[in-house]
């Protein structure tokens, strides 16, 4: 069974809610209709979002880390909202593994938002029927689009290519320590997130001098300190 | 979790429904083997029925002002295979149409004898009819409560206490107004109805402080470690990632003050529990109809007070994602 899936890397999210406001974009001018925003401009503004990016700190002062926190649908392979569906609204496809909810058929009795522990589901207050990420599922089969454009709209956003689909993913999260999110509740999520890394710049002497200078490879005057100037400094060729 | 009153009215007001039915067909089956004096088909059985069904109703009226879409309800039946919610929706109905049955026969007399036991018992359409619904009422009971049951990681509710006590609490309300219904039409089993709503009450409030007990020990599985996956000890959100409210803020979170929770506590261990059964007993000392009245009355509203608190105690996982406005 295919099961689709993103990796999240927290390695190099920045944070810049690219993926949230392009998701917002893609699927709000859909045919499923709009994701409701009541008062945007009000002084209690609410609106419906497969998407956020959330911040946490991690650490105490001064030994802090800054973890943005990218969080949508995780597309479980296990995903306990879709038996507790009373309609069949919330189903997983078989050929894809992605978890959706049939708009038509949703009664709005909010019962599957209940049963996701990750809070990945939101009411939309004005068509009144439960929404989720897609994994944009109307453009990664879409013909008509460039090959290179479907993917899902967060992915195409982000400027750090943080998130990954597709293929790379599964290499992704076995070299590179992909985990799940709430493991202990074994619902097995599809997407993975990436953890942050130690970057480390590992410098050899050779790259900092050149190699092919002739006063350093002769050998017959002594050795300059690195301060003296090399070749380049003193002719002009 | 939200407490949402259609939901809380739906609860109550079909505990109430099942627990009067219950506590008929009890009298029934005592009077069948002359525990109890027989009553009257017409005024006693299909009226107590009437107002069972007229509970059940309002309850089930309550229950669409829970839904986005009230006029696609009738699709939740579809998934009874695996949803305790399309269980409830298909039993309830069952219960009520059953129970319609049960009460016209009752009405109209037509009693045809469907079995005779060996030792002579005619086991009429009625009796058959109040087993079927017997059992479609504890049916109801266990879907409505497994509803909650079953969301493994709401923690407070995913226990057998759920069952049990919605069973409890639903027949000691039933009980309670059957006392009522027989000191207005059948006094001489005033004292057998109230009776076991002290009994059933009792064992409601054993139940529902077990679970207090239990919840209150419960360490939860999931951390905001968990949550992101991060191991450190000292996590703190800084951001939910939005400045304004979401489903998300609203749905999963009661709102209120740590104290009115507690003050609800009180009041409905005291208003469901304690007040109704001193009522109940100095009703029945007394004979007064009027304190058995206000005793169902009374622990309506601590029922009401406990499914609200029921709701508001369940903690979901989903909140340690939204702690902080920034």
């Amino acid at each position: 069974m295919t099961q689709l899936a993103l990796v999240i890397d927290l390695n190099v999210c920045v944070g810049c809610h690219a993926c949230v406001t392009s998701c917002k974009e893609w699927n709000t001018s859909g045919p499923a209709g709009t994701m409701a925003d009541e008062r945007p401009y009000g002084a209690d503004p609410t609106g419906t979002f497969f998407n956020r990016v959330q911040t946490f700190e991690v650490g105490e002062f001064p030994n802090t880390e800054t973890v943005h926190f990218p969080k949508s649908c995780l597309h479980c392979e296990d995903p306990p909202c879709v038996p507790v569906c009373p309609t069949g609204a919330s189903y997983k496809r078989k050929e894809d593994g992605i978890v959706l909810v049939d708009y038509d058929k949703c009664i709005g009795c909010k019962y599957c938002s209940w049963a996701c522990p990750y809070g990945a589901r939101e009411l939309d207050e004005k068509q009144q029927v439960m929404k989720k990420c897609t994994l944009c599922v109307d453009r990664i089969y879409d013909q008509a689009l460039p090959e290179t454009e479907r993917k899902p709209a967060c992915v195409m956003a982000c400027p750090t290519s943080a998130r990954d689909p597709g293929s790379v993913v599964s290499k992704a999260i076995r070299e590179n320590g992909g985990y799940l999110l709430m493991p202990e509740w074994g619902t097995q999520p599809a997407n993975h997130y990436l953890p942050r890394r130690k970057t480390r710049l590992k410098i050899h002497d050779d790259e900092l001098e050149r190699a092919d200078n002739p006063l350093k490879i002769d050998s017959q005057l002594p050795k300059p300190g690195m301060a003296e100037p090399s070749l380049d400094d003193v002719t002009s060729w | 979790m939200h407490p949402a009153f259609s939901v809380i009215f739906l609860t109550t007001l079909i505990g109430v429904g099942q627990g009067l039915f219950l506590a008929l067909f009890t009298a029934q089956s005592y009077a069948l083997f002359d525990l109890l004096p027989k009553q009257d088909g017409q005024s006693f059985y299909a009226t107590g029925t009437l107002i069972a069904l007229l509970f059940l109703a309002a309850g089930l009226f309550a229950s669409f002002f829970h839904l986005g879409h009230p006029e696609r309800a009738w699709r939740s039946a579809t998934k009874w295979r695996t949803s305790w919610l399309s269980r409830e929706v298909i039993v309830l109905p069952a219960f009520m149409g059953t129970l319609l049955l049960y009460g016209l026969a009752h009405l109209s007399g037509w009693k045809p004898v469907l079995v005779t036991l060996p030792s002579g018992l005619a086991i009429d359409v009625t009796v058959g009819l109040g087993v079927v619904a017997w059992l479609l009422a504890f049916t109801l009971f266990v879907c409505t409560a497994m509803i909650y049951a079953c969301l493994r990681f709401l923690r407070e509710w995913h226990t057998p206490l759920t069952v049990i006590n919605y069973i409890l609490l639903g027949g000691a309300s039933g009980f309670t107004l059957a006392a009522f219904f027989a000191a207005c039409a059948a006094p001489a089993l005033t004292g057998f109805f109230g009776g076991w709503a002290v009994i059933i009450t009792s064992l409601g409030l054993i139940g529902r402080v077990a679970s207090l007990l239990r919840n209150a020990r419960l360490k939860p599985k999931s951390t905001l470690q968990t949550a992101i996956g991060i191991k450190h000890p000292r996590i703190v959100q800084k951001s939910q990632g939005f400045m304004g409210g979401s489903f998300n803020t609203r749905e999963f979170f009661h709102g209120k003050t740590p104290a009115l929770l507690r003050s609800v506590k009180w009041l409905f261990l005291i208003g469901a529990f304690a007040l109704p059964v001193v009522l109940l007993a100095i009703g029945m000392a007394t004979a007064s109809t009027m304190l058995l009245l206000l005793a169902f009355a009374v622990q309506y509203v601590g029922l009401m007070a406990e499914r609200w608190f029921f709701f508001a105690q369940a903690n979901h996982p989903q909140n340690l994602y939204y702690q902080s406005i920034a």
